[in-house]
Protein backbone atom coordinates (compact mmCIF):
# COMPACT_ATOMS: atom_id res chain seq x y z
CA UNK A 1 0.00 0.00 0.00
CA UNK A 2 1.41 3.40 -0.93
CA UNK A 3 2.23 5.98 1.69
CA UNK A 4 0.13 9.16 1.90
CA UNK A 5 1.73 12.08 0.07
CA UNK A 6 1.33 14.15 3.23
CA UNK A 7 0.45 12.98 6.71
CA UNK A 8 0.11 15.43 9.57
CA UNK A 9 -0.54 14.03 13.03
CA UNK A 10 -1.73 16.22 15.92
CA UNK A 11 0.64 19.04 15.07
CA UNK A 12 0.83 21.93 17.51
CA UNK A 13 2.96 25.03 17.12
CA UNK A 14 3.45 27.74 19.70
CA UNK A 15 5.21 31.02 19.00
CA UNK A 16 5.60 32.28 22.55
CA UNK A 17 2.05 32.89 23.82
CA UNK A 18 0.54 32.45 20.35
CA UNK A 19 -0.89 28.98 19.74
CA UNK A 20 -0.61 29.03 15.95
CA UNK A 21 -1.55 25.39 15.30
CA UNK A 22 -3.86 23.54 17.66
CA UNK A 23 -3.56 19.85 16.92
CA UNK A 24 -3.86 19.67 13.15
CA UNK A 25 -4.52 16.25 11.57
CA UNK A 26 -4.46 15.96 7.81
CA UNK A 27 -3.81 13.22 5.27
CA UNK A 28 -3.37 13.93 1.58
CA UNK A 29 -3.17 10.98 -0.80
CA UNK A 30 -0.78 10.75 -3.76
CA UNK A 31 -2.15 12.36 -6.90
CA UNK A 32 -4.61 14.63 -5.09
CA UNK A 33 -5.17 18.27 -5.99
CA UNK A 34 -5.81 19.67 -2.52
CA UNK A 35 -6.72 23.19 -1.44
CA UNK A 36 -5.91 24.57 1.97
CA UNK A 37 -8.06 27.60 2.63
CA UNK A 38 -8.43 30.01 5.47
CA UNK A 39 -8.19 33.68 6.38
CA UNK A 40 -4.86 35.37 7.12
CA UNK A 41 -3.42 34.09 10.36
CA UNK A 42 -5.35 30.80 10.22
CA UNK A 43 -2.07 28.82 10.25
CA UNK A 44 -1.81 27.72 6.61
CA UNK A 45 1.69 29.06 6.04
CA UNK A 46 2.86 27.75 9.42
CA UNK A 47 1.64 24.29 8.43
CA UNK A 48 3.41 24.52 5.07
CA UNK A 49 6.61 25.76 6.73
CA UNK A 50 6.50 22.72 9.02
CA UNK A 51 6.27 20.42 5.99
CA UNK A 52 9.16 22.29 4.37
CA UNK A 53 11.33 22.06 7.49
CA UNK A 54 11.47 25.83 7.95
CA UNK A 55 9.57 25.58 11.23
CA UNK A 56 9.78 22.75 13.76
CA UNK A 57 6.48 21.64 15.29
CA UNK A 58 6.12 22.08 19.07
CA UNK A 59 4.53 18.63 19.16
CA UNK A 60 3.07 16.10 16.75
CA UNK A 61 4.60 14.86 13.52
CA UNK A 62 4.45 15.40 9.79
CA UNK A 63 5.69 13.27 6.92
CA UNK A 64 6.08 13.45 3.15
CA UNK A 65 5.57 10.11 1.35
CA UNK A 66 6.19 8.37 4.67
CA UNK A 67 9.39 10.27 5.57
CA UNK A 68 9.28 12.30 8.77
CA UNK A 69 10.04 15.97 8.06
CA UNK A 70 12.25 16.26 11.16
CA UNK A 71 14.00 12.90 11.57
CA UNK A 72 14.21 11.99 7.87
CA UNK A 73 14.36 15.52 6.52
CA UNK A 74 16.69 14.71 3.66
CA UNK A 75 14.33 12.17 2.08
CA UNK A 76 11.25 14.29 2.92
CA UNK A 77 12.69 17.45 1.30
CA UNK A 78 13.85 15.49 -1.74
CA UNK A 79 10.20 14.62 -2.40
CA UNK A 80 8.77 18.07 -1.75
CA UNK A 81 8.76 21.25 -3.83
CA UNK A 82 7.58 24.40 -2.08
CA UNK A 83 6.73 27.70 -3.74
CA UNK A 84 7.20 30.37 -1.06
CA UNK A 85 4.62 33.09 -0.71
CA UNK A 86 7.07 36.01 -0.76
CA UNK A 87 8.48 37.09 -4.11
CA UNK A 88 12.14 36.34 -3.33
CA UNK A 89 15.00 35.91 -5.80
CA UNK A 90 18.78 35.79 -6.04
CA UNK A 91 19.97 38.89 -7.90
CA UNK A 92 23.30 37.41 -9.00
CA UNK A 93 22.05 34.85 -11.50
CA UNK A 94 19.83 34.34 -14.52
CA UNK A 95 16.75 32.12 -14.60
CA UNK A 96 18.42 29.03 -16.08
CA UNK A 97 21.38 29.26 -13.71
CA UNK A 98 19.04 29.50 -10.73
CA UNK A 99 17.09 26.45 -11.88
CA UNK A 100 20.29 24.45 -12.42
CA UNK A 101 21.54 25.44 -8.96
CA UNK A 102 18.23 24.53 -7.39
CA UNK A 103 18.22 21.11 -9.07
CA UNK A 104 21.90 20.67 -8.13
CA UNK A 105 21.17 21.17 -4.41
CA UNK A 106 18.96 18.10 -4.74
CA UNK A 107 21.73 16.11 -6.41
CA UNK A 108 20.56 16.57 -9.99
CA UNK A 109 22.99 17.45 -12.76
CA UNK A 110 22.92 18.08 -16.48
CA UNK A 111 20.71 15.03 -17.02
CA UNK A 112 17.96 17.20 -15.49
CA UNK A 113 18.23 19.84 -18.26
CA UNK A 114 15.35 18.50 -20.41
CA UNK A 115 13.06 18.82 -17.37
CA UNK A 116 14.25 22.39 -16.79
CA UNK A 117 13.46 23.14 -20.45
CA UNK A 118 10.00 21.67 -19.94
CA UNK A 119 9.38 23.86 -16.89
CA UNK A 120 10.61 26.96 -18.72
CA UNK A 121 8.32 26.15 -21.63
CA UNK A 122 5.32 25.33 -19.44
CA UNK A 123 5.63 28.57 -17.49
CA UNK A 124 6.36 30.74 -20.53
CA UNK A 125 9.89 31.51 -19.38
CA UNK A 126 11.88 30.11 -22.33
CA UNK A 127 12.78 33.50 -23.78
CA UNK A 128 13.73 34.78 -20.31
CA UNK A 129 16.03 31.85 -19.51
CA UNK A 130 19.15 33.98 -19.81
CA UNK A 131 17.72 37.09 -18.18
CA UNK A 132 19.01 38.06 -14.77
CA UNK A 133 16.41 37.52 -12.04
CA UNK A 134 16.75 41.19 -11.06
CA UNK A 135 15.53 42.32 -14.46
CA UNK A 136 12.33 40.26 -14.55
CA UNK A 137 8.93 41.85 -14.03
CA UNK A 138 6.89 40.89 -10.96
CA UNK A 139 4.83 38.32 -12.89
CA UNK A 140 7.95 36.78 -14.43
CA UNK A 141 9.63 36.62 -11.02
CA UNK A 142 6.59 34.74 -9.73
CA UNK A 143 6.90 32.23 -12.59
CA UNK A 144 10.61 31.81 -11.87
CA UNK A 145 9.79 31.21 -8.21
CA UNK A 146 7.39 28.44 -9.17
CA UNK A 147 9.95 27.00 -11.61
CA UNK A 148 12.53 26.85 -8.81
CA UNK A 149 10.23 24.75 -6.64
CA UNK A 150 9.76 22.32 -9.54
CA UNK A 151 13.42 22.15 -10.63
CA UNK A 152 14.12 18.84 -8.90
CA UNK A 153 10.87 17.29 -10.17
CA UNK A 154 9.31 16.67 -6.76
CA UNK A 155 6.31 14.31 -6.59
CA UNK A 156 4.63 16.55 -3.99
CA UNK A 157 4.27 20.24 -4.79
CA UNK A 158 3.08 22.91 -2.36
CA UNK A 159 2.05 26.26 -3.74
CA UNK A 160 1.57 28.92 -1.07
CA UNK A 161 -0.57 31.69 -2.59
CA UNK A 162 1.03 31.28 -6.04
CA UNK A 163 -1.35 33.63 -7.81
CA UNK A 164 -1.26 36.54 -5.36
CA UNK A 165 -0.88 39.69 -7.44
CA UNK A 166 -0.69 37.77 -10.71
CA UNK A 167 -2.62 38.85 -13.83
CA UNK A 168 -5.41 36.72 -15.31
CA UNK A 169 -3.41 35.51 -18.31
CA UNK A 170 -0.55 34.22 -16.19
CA UNK A 171 -2.99 32.65 -13.76
CA UNK A 172 -4.58 30.67 -16.58
CA UNK A 173 -1.21 29.57 -17.94
CA UNK A 174 0.00 28.63 -14.50
CA UNK A 175 -3.07 26.53 -13.75
CA UNK A 176 -2.88 24.73 -17.08
CA UNK A 177 0.70 23.77 -16.25
CA UNK A 178 -0.12 22.73 -12.69
CA UNK A 179 -3.09 20.68 -13.92
CA UNK A 180 -0.79 18.91 -16.34
CA UNK A 181 1.63 18.13 -13.49
CA UNK A 182 -1.29 16.75 -11.50
CA UNK A 183 -2.38 14.58 -14.45
CA UNK A 184 1.20 13.30 -14.64
CA UNK A 185 0.87 12.08 -11.06
CA UNK A 186 2.23 14.96 -8.96
CA UNK A 187 0.35 15.69 -5.76
CA UNK A 188 -0.58 19.37 -5.57
CA UNK A 189 -1.33 21.29 -2.39
CA UNK A 190 -2.50 24.80 -2.86
CA UNK A 191 -3.28 27.69 -0.59
CA UNK A 192 -5.12 30.54 -2.20
CA UNK A 193 -7.33 33.49 -1.50
CA UNK A 194 -9.09 33.02 -4.84
CA UNK A 195 -11.79 30.59 -3.80
CA UNK A 196 -13.03 30.07 -7.33
CA UNK A 197 -9.59 28.70 -8.17
CA UNK A 198 -9.82 26.13 -5.42
CA UNK A 199 -13.36 25.25 -6.50
CA UNK A 200 -12.38 24.75 -10.14
CA UNK A 201 -9.10 22.95 -9.61
CA UNK A 202 -9.14 21.02 -6.38
CA UNK A 203 -10.81 17.71 -5.69
CA UNK A 204 -10.61 18.14 -1.92
CA UNK A 205 -10.57 21.13 0.38
CA UNK A 206 -9.40 21.74 3.92
CA UNK A 207 -10.45 24.94 5.65
CA UNK A 208 -8.50 26.36 8.54
CA UNK A 209 -9.49 28.82 11.19
CA UNK A 210 -7.39 29.96 14.12
CA UNK A 211 -4.97 27.07 13.93
CA UNK A 212 -7.52 24.32 13.43
CA UNK A 213 -9.00 22.50 10.46
CA UNK A 214 -12.72 23.29 10.57
CA UNK A 215 -13.76 21.49 7.39
CA UNK A 216 -12.18 18.73 5.38
CA UNK A 217 -14.04 17.07 2.55
CA UNK A 218 -14.27 16.73 -1.21
CA UNK A 219 -15.10 20.03 -2.90
CA UNK A 220 -18.41 18.61 -4.15
CA UNK A 221 -19.46 17.36 -0.70
CA UNK A 222 -18.59 20.65 0.93
CA UNK A 223 -20.67 22.53 -1.62
CA UNK A 224 -23.62 20.16 -1.14
CA UNK A 225 -23.34 19.95 2.59
CA UNK A 226 -23.38 23.65 3.19
CA UNK A 227 -25.81 25.06 0.71
CA UNK A 228 -26.58 23.37 -2.58
CA UNK A 229 -28.50 26.20 -4.28
CA UNK A 230 -29.45 29.72 -3.41
CA UNK A 231 -32.93 31.00 -4.18
CA UNK A 232 -33.29 34.77 -4.04
CA UNK A 233 -36.88 35.98 -3.97
CA UNK A 234 -38.07 39.54 -4.02
CA UNK A 235 -41.24 39.48 -1.90
CA UNK A 236 -41.56 42.96 -0.45
CA UNK A 237 -42.56 43.65 3.13
CA UNK A 238 -44.21 40.38 4.17
CA UNK A 239 -44.39 37.99 7.10
CA UNK A 240 -42.75 34.72 6.05
CA UNK A 241 -44.72 31.51 6.75
CA UNK A 242 -43.16 29.55 9.63
CA UNK A 243 -42.83 26.44 7.43
CA UNK A 244 -40.08 27.94 5.29
CA UNK A 245 -38.39 30.17 7.86
CA UNK A 246 -35.78 27.49 8.60
CA UNK A 247 -34.63 27.53 4.97
CA UNK A 248 -34.11 31.28 4.89
CA UNK A 249 -30.46 32.33 5.09
CA UNK A 250 -31.01 36.10 5.29
CA UNK A 251 -33.26 38.91 4.12
CA UNK A 252 -32.71 42.52 3.34
CA UNK A 253 -35.07 45.18 1.93
CA UNK A 254 -37.70 42.66 0.95
CA UNK A 255 -35.24 40.28 -0.74
CA UNK A 256 -35.12 36.86 0.86
CA UNK A 257 -32.36 34.32 0.26
CA UNK A 258 -33.11 30.63 0.85
CA UNK A 259 -30.46 27.94 1.04
CA UNK A 260 -31.76 24.81 -0.63
CA UNK A 261 -30.19 21.38 -0.54
CA UNK A 262 -32.08 20.10 -3.63
CA UNK A 263 -34.33 21.26 -6.44
CA UNK A 264 -37.57 19.86 -4.95
CA UNK A 265 -37.36 22.48 -2.23
CA UNK A 266 -37.92 25.22 -4.82
CA UNK A 267 -41.46 24.03 -5.44
CA UNK A 268 -41.99 23.64 -1.68
CA UNK A 269 -40.96 27.25 -0.99
CA UNK A 270 -43.03 28.63 -3.89
CA UNK A 271 -46.18 26.62 -2.98
CA UNK A 272 -45.91 27.66 0.67
CA UNK A 273 -45.72 31.30 -0.42
CA UNK A 274 -48.68 30.80 -2.77
CA UNK A 275 -50.78 29.30 0.07
CA UNK A 276 -49.93 32.32 2.21
CA UNK A 277 -50.98 34.64 -0.62
CA UNK A 278 -47.51 36.13 -0.94
CA UNK A 279 -46.60 37.30 -4.43
CA UNK A 280 -43.17 36.63 -5.87
CA UNK A 281 -42.03 39.85 -7.57
CA UNK A 282 -38.69 38.53 -8.80
CA UNK A 283 -36.73 35.29 -8.59
CA UNK A 284 -33.07 34.26 -9.01
CA UNK A 285 -31.53 30.83 -8.63
CA UNK A 286 -27.78 30.44 -8.17
CA UNK A 287 -25.35 27.68 -7.32
CA UNK A 288 -23.66 27.94 -3.97
CA UNK A 289 -19.91 28.35 -4.24
CA UNK A 290 -16.95 27.74 -1.99
CA UNK A 291 -17.14 31.31 -0.87
CA UNK A 292 -20.51 30.60 0.76
CA UNK A 293 -19.05 27.55 2.47
CA UNK A 294 -15.97 29.49 3.43
CA UNK A 295 -17.97 32.38 4.84
CA UNK A 296 -20.30 30.11 6.77
CA UNK A 297 -17.36 28.23 8.30
CA UNK A 298 -14.62 30.72 8.82
CA UNK A 299 -16.20 34.08 8.10
CA UNK A 300 -18.10 34.30 11.36
CA UNK A 301 -16.22 35.86 14.17
CA UNK A 302 -15.66 33.45 17.02
CA UNK B 1 28.32 -3.93 -12.39
CA UNK B 2 24.92 -2.22 -12.34
CA UNK B 3 25.04 -2.22 -8.51
CA UNK B 4 28.39 -0.44 -8.68
CA UNK B 5 26.98 2.04 -11.16
CA UNK B 6 24.02 2.70 -8.86
CA UNK B 7 26.22 3.24 -5.80
CA UNK B 8 28.40 5.60 -7.86
CA UNK B 9 25.26 7.54 -8.75
CA UNK B 10 24.28 7.76 -5.08
CA UNK B 11 27.74 9.08 -4.18
CA UNK B 12 27.72 11.59 -7.07
CA UNK B 13 24.28 12.77 -5.94
CA UNK B 14 25.44 13.21 -2.34
CA UNK B 15 28.40 15.34 -3.42
CA UNK B 16 26.54 17.29 -6.05
CA UNK B 17 24.38 19.13 -3.49
CA UNK B 18 27.19 20.74 -1.48
CA UNK B 19 29.30 21.13 -4.64
CA UNK B 20 26.45 23.10 -6.25
CA UNK B 21 26.21 25.39 -3.23
CA UNK B 22 29.99 25.92 -3.30
CA UNK B 23 29.89 26.64 -7.03
CA UNK B 24 27.08 29.15 -6.52
CA UNK B 25 29.01 30.87 -3.72
CA UNK B 26 32.16 31.06 -5.90
CA UNK B 27 30.23 32.42 -8.88
CA UNK B 28 28.55 34.95 -6.60
CA UNK B 29 31.82 36.66 -5.74
CA UNK B 30 33.35 36.07 -9.17
CA UNK B 31 30.43 37.91 -10.83
CA UNK B 32 31.36 41.00 -8.82
CA UNK B 33 35.12 40.41 -8.88
CA UNK B 34 35.79 44.11 -9.28
CA UNK B 35 34.35 44.64 -5.83
CA UNK B 36 35.36 41.36 -4.19
CA UNK B 37 38.90 40.90 -5.55
CA UNK B 38 40.15 44.02 -7.34
CA UNK B 39 39.03 46.46 -4.62
CA UNK B 40 40.81 44.74 -1.68
CA UNK B 41 43.94 44.30 -3.80
CA UNK B 42 43.99 48.03 -4.60
CA UNK B 43 43.40 48.90 -0.92
CA UNK B 44 46.31 46.69 0.18
CA UNK B 45 48.58 48.23 -2.45
CA UNK B 46 47.65 51.74 -1.31
CA UNK B 47 48.63 50.79 2.25
CA UNK B 48 51.85 49.37 0.88
CA UNK B 49 52.71 52.47 -1.14
CA UNK B 50 51.96 54.92 1.65
CA UNK B 51 53.46 53.07 4.61
CA UNK B 52 56.56 51.91 2.76
CA UNK B 53 57.15 55.43 1.44
CA UNK B 54 56.83 57.01 4.87
CA UNK B 55 58.54 54.37 7.02
CA UNK B 56 61.00 52.53 4.77
CA UNK B 57 64.01 54.57 5.84
CA UNK B 58 62.93 55.00 9.48
CA UNK B 59 61.89 51.56 10.66
CA UNK B 60 63.64 48.24 10.55
CA UNK B 61 61.92 45.43 12.40
CA UNK B 62 64.08 42.41 11.55
CA UNK B 63 67.79 42.59 10.74
CA UNK B 64 68.39 42.54 7.00
CA UNK B 65 64.68 42.78 6.16
CA UNK B 66 63.57 46.08 4.61
CA UNK B 67 60.38 47.55 6.09
CA UNK B 68 58.47 47.16 2.81
CA UNK B 69 59.31 43.44 2.74
CA UNK B 70 58.25 43.14 6.40
CA UNK B 71 54.97 44.89 5.63
CA UNK B 72 53.89 42.81 2.60
CA UNK B 73 53.14 39.46 4.34
CA UNK B 74 51.14 41.30 7.03
CA UNK B 75 49.10 43.14 4.40
CA UNK B 76 48.53 39.94 2.44
CA UNK B 77 47.33 38.06 5.52
CA UNK B 78 45.15 40.95 6.70
CA UNK B 79 43.44 40.98 3.31
CA UNK B 80 43.07 37.19 3.28
CA UNK B 81 41.38 37.31 6.68
CA UNK B 82 39.12 40.29 5.98
CA UNK B 83 37.97 38.87 2.65
CA UNK B 84 37.32 35.39 3.98
CA UNK B 85 35.12 36.99 6.64
CA UNK B 86 33.44 39.28 4.11
CA UNK B 87 32.61 36.43 1.76
CA UNK B 88 30.60 34.20 4.05
CA UNK B 89 29.11 37.01 6.14
CA UNK B 90 27.96 39.16 3.22
CA UNK B 91 26.55 36.21 1.29
CA UNK B 92 24.49 35.09 4.26
CA UNK B 93 23.22 38.50 5.32
CA UNK B 94 22.27 39.37 1.73
CA UNK B 95 20.44 36.08 1.29
CA UNK B 96 18.66 36.60 4.59
CA UNK B 97 17.63 40.18 3.89
CA UNK B 98 16.61 39.38 0.29
CA UNK B 99 14.81 36.26 1.54
CA UNK B 100 16.43 33.93 -1.02
CA UNK B 101 18.19 31.85 1.65
CA UNK B 102 14.93 29.91 1.72
CA UNK B 103 15.95 28.20 -1.54
CA UNK B 104 18.88 26.58 0.28
CA UNK B 105 16.91 25.89 3.46
CA UNK B 106 14.31 23.92 1.49
CA UNK B 107 16.92 21.48 0.17
CA UNK B 108 18.15 18.19 1.68
CA UNK B 109 21.61 19.72 2.34
CA UNK B 110 22.82 18.82 5.83
CA UNK B 111 24.17 21.43 8.24
CA UNK B 112 27.69 20.06 7.67
CA UNK B 113 27.37 20.36 3.88
CA UNK B 114 26.01 23.90 4.26
CA UNK B 115 28.94 24.79 6.51
CA UNK B 116 31.57 23.27 4.23
CA UNK B 117 30.26 25.02 1.11
CA UNK B 118 30.32 28.47 2.74
CA UNK B 119 33.66 27.72 4.44
CA UNK B 120 35.47 26.59 1.28
CA UNK B 121 34.09 29.53 -0.72
CA UNK B 122 35.41 31.91 1.96
CA UNK B 123 38.83 30.23 1.95
CA UNK B 124 39.05 30.45 -1.84
CA UNK B 125 38.07 34.13 -1.89
CA UNK B 126 40.67 34.89 0.82
CA UNK B 127 43.35 32.91 -1.02
CA UNK B 128 42.60 34.52 -4.40
CA UNK B 129 42.83 38.03 -2.91
CA UNK B 130 46.05 37.11 -1.05
CA UNK B 131 47.63 35.60 -4.15
CA UNK B 132 46.79 38.67 -6.26
CA UNK B 133 48.39 40.99 -3.68
CA UNK B 134 51.46 38.74 -3.55
CA UNK B 135 51.82 38.73 -7.34
CA UNK B 136 51.55 42.52 -7.55
CA UNK B 137 53.84 43.05 -4.52
CA UNK B 138 56.56 40.98 -6.22
CA UNK B 139 57.13 43.99 -8.47
CA UNK B 140 58.07 46.10 -5.47
CA UNK B 141 60.25 43.81 -3.36
CA UNK B 142 62.03 40.54 -3.86
CA UNK B 143 60.31 38.51 -1.13
CA UNK B 144 62.02 35.42 0.27
CA UNK B 145 59.97 32.30 1.03
CA UNK B 146 61.69 30.68 4.01
CA UNK B 147 58.97 28.13 4.68
CA UNK B 148 56.26 27.95 2.00
CA UNK B 149 54.32 25.22 3.84
CA UNK B 150 53.98 27.51 6.84
CA UNK B 151 52.66 30.25 4.54
CA UNK B 152 50.05 27.88 3.07
CA UNK B 153 49.10 26.46 6.47
CA UNK B 154 48.51 29.89 8.03
CA UNK B 155 46.67 31.21 4.97
CA UNK B 156 44.39 28.16 4.93
CA UNK B 157 43.72 28.04 8.66
CA UNK B 158 43.40 31.81 8.97
CA UNK B 159 40.90 32.10 6.13
CA UNK B 160 39.02 29.07 7.51
CA UNK B 161 38.83 30.72 10.94
CA UNK B 162 37.56 34.03 9.56
CA UNK B 163 35.26 32.31 7.04
CA UNK B 164 33.70 30.45 9.96
CA UNK B 165 33.42 33.65 11.99
CA UNK B 166 31.72 35.20 8.95
CA UNK B 167 29.14 32.40 8.92
CA UNK B 168 28.41 33.03 12.61
CA UNK B 169 28.07 36.77 11.97
CA UNK B 170 25.87 36.15 8.92
CA UNK B 171 23.56 33.86 10.85
CA UNK B 172 23.40 36.16 13.88
CA UNK B 173 22.92 39.51 12.12
CA UNK B 174 19.44 40.39 10.91
CA UNK B 175 20.28 43.71 9.33
CA UNK B 176 23.14 45.22 7.34
CA UNK B 177 23.98 47.70 10.12
CA UNK B 178 24.49 44.82 12.57
CA UNK B 179 26.90 43.27 10.08
CA UNK B 180 28.68 46.60 9.65
CA UNK B 181 29.11 46.73 13.43
CA UNK B 182 30.80 43.31 13.30
CA UNK B 183 33.14 44.58 10.59
CA UNK B 184 33.94 47.93 12.16
CA UNK B 185 34.08 47.04 15.84
CA UNK B 186 35.58 43.55 15.75
CA UNK B 187 37.30 42.67 12.48
CA UNK B 188 38.93 46.02 11.69
CA UNK B 189 40.37 46.76 15.17
CA UNK B 190 41.62 43.19 15.60
CA UNK B 191 43.31 43.21 12.20
CA UNK B 192 44.88 46.67 12.57
CA UNK B 193 46.13 45.93 16.10
CA UNK B 194 47.65 42.60 15.18
CA UNK B 195 51.16 43.61 14.15
CA UNK B 196 50.51 44.08 10.43
CA UNK B 197 52.45 47.34 10.44
CA UNK B 198 54.85 46.67 13.34
CA UNK B 199 56.43 44.01 15.53
CA UNK B 200 54.75 43.75 18.90
CA UNK B 201 58.23 43.89 20.44
CA UNK B 202 58.19 47.58 19.62
CA UNK B 203 55.16 48.07 21.91
CA UNK B 204 55.21 48.81 25.67
CA UNK B 205 54.94 45.58 27.78
CA UNK B 206 51.25 46.16 28.61
CA UNK B 207 50.24 46.42 24.94
CA UNK B 208 52.39 43.42 24.12
CA UNK B 209 50.29 41.41 26.59
CA UNK B 210 47.08 42.79 25.10
CA UNK B 211 48.29 41.91 21.58
CA UNK B 212 48.88 38.34 22.68
CA UNK B 213 45.14 38.02 23.37
CA UNK B 214 44.38 38.91 19.75
CA UNK B 215 44.07 35.80 17.55
CA UNK B 216 44.85 37.94 14.47
CA UNK B 217 48.34 38.54 15.89
CA UNK B 218 49.17 34.81 15.74
CA UNK B 219 47.85 34.47 12.20
CA UNK B 220 49.86 37.47 10.94
CA UNK B 221 53.00 36.51 12.87
CA UNK B 222 52.90 32.86 11.78
CA UNK B 223 52.24 33.81 8.17
CA UNK B 224 55.16 36.26 8.24
CA UNK B 225 57.36 33.54 9.75
CA UNK B 226 56.81 31.56 6.55
CA UNK B 227 58.48 34.37 4.58
CA UNK B 228 61.38 35.36 6.84
CA UNK B 229 61.90 32.38 9.13
CA UNK B 230 61.53 34.63 12.16
CA UNK B 231 58.60 35.95 14.18
CA UNK B 232 57.51 37.36 17.54
CA UNK B 233 56.38 33.93 18.83
CA UNK B 234 57.04 30.32 17.82
CA UNK B 235 55.07 29.45 14.66
CA UNK B 236 53.98 26.16 16.20
CA UNK B 237 52.39 28.00 19.12
CA UNK B 238 50.67 30.31 16.62
CA UNK B 239 49.53 27.38 14.50
CA UNK B 240 48.11 25.60 17.55
CA UNK B 241 46.24 28.72 18.73
CA UNK B 242 44.80 29.40 15.26
CA UNK B 243 43.91 25.72 14.75
CA UNK B 244 42.23 25.48 18.16
CA UNK B 245 40.31 28.73 17.57
CA UNK B 246 39.08 27.38 14.24
CA UNK B 247 37.89 24.15 15.83
CA UNK B 248 36.02 26.03 18.56
CA UNK B 249 34.31 28.37 16.08
CA UNK B 250 33.54 25.51 13.68
CA UNK B 251 31.90 23.60 16.55
CA UNK B 252 29.82 26.65 17.52
CA UNK B 253 28.80 27.21 13.88
CA UNK B 254 27.77 23.61 13.39
CA UNK B 255 25.71 23.74 16.59
CA UNK B 256 24.00 26.91 15.37
CA UNK B 257 23.26 25.40 11.97
CA UNK B 258 22.03 22.11 13.42
CA UNK B 259 19.68 23.84 15.83
CA UNK B 260 18.44 26.14 13.06
CA UNK B 261 19.34 29.21 15.16
CA UNK B 262 17.86 32.31 13.44
CA UNK B 263 17.38 30.31 10.23
CA UNK B 264 14.57 27.95 11.13
CA UNK B 265 12.04 28.58 13.92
Amino acid sequence: MSQPAIKINAVHKNFGALHALKGVDLTIEPGEFFALLGPNGAGKSTLISILAGLITPSSGSASVMGFDVVNQYQQARQLLGVVPQELVFDPFFNVREMLRFQAGYFGRGRENDPWIDEILEGLGLTDKAHTNMRKLSGGMKRRALIAQALAHKPPVIVLDEPTAGVDVELRQMLWEFIKKLNRDGHTIILTTHYLEEAETLCSRVGMMKQGEIVALDSTANLLNKFSGKHLRLTLGDVILPAAIESLMRHHEKGIYTFALSDMTQIEYVLSTLRSANIKVLDMQLSEADLEDVFMSLVGKSS
Amino acid sequence: MSGLKYSNQVIVSAFRGPWTLLKKELLRFWRVAFQTIAAPVITALLYLLIFSHVLESHVQVYDGVPYTAFLIPGLIMMSVLQNAFANSSSSLIQSKVMGNLVFVLLTPLTHLQFFLAFLIAAIIRGMVVGLCIYLVAMWFVDLQLANPWMIIAFALLGSALLGTFGIIAGIWADRFDQMAAFQNFIIMPLSFLSGVFYSIHSLPPFWQKVSQLNPFFYMIDGFRYGFFGKGDVSPLISLSIVGASFLVLAWITLRMLKSGYKLRS
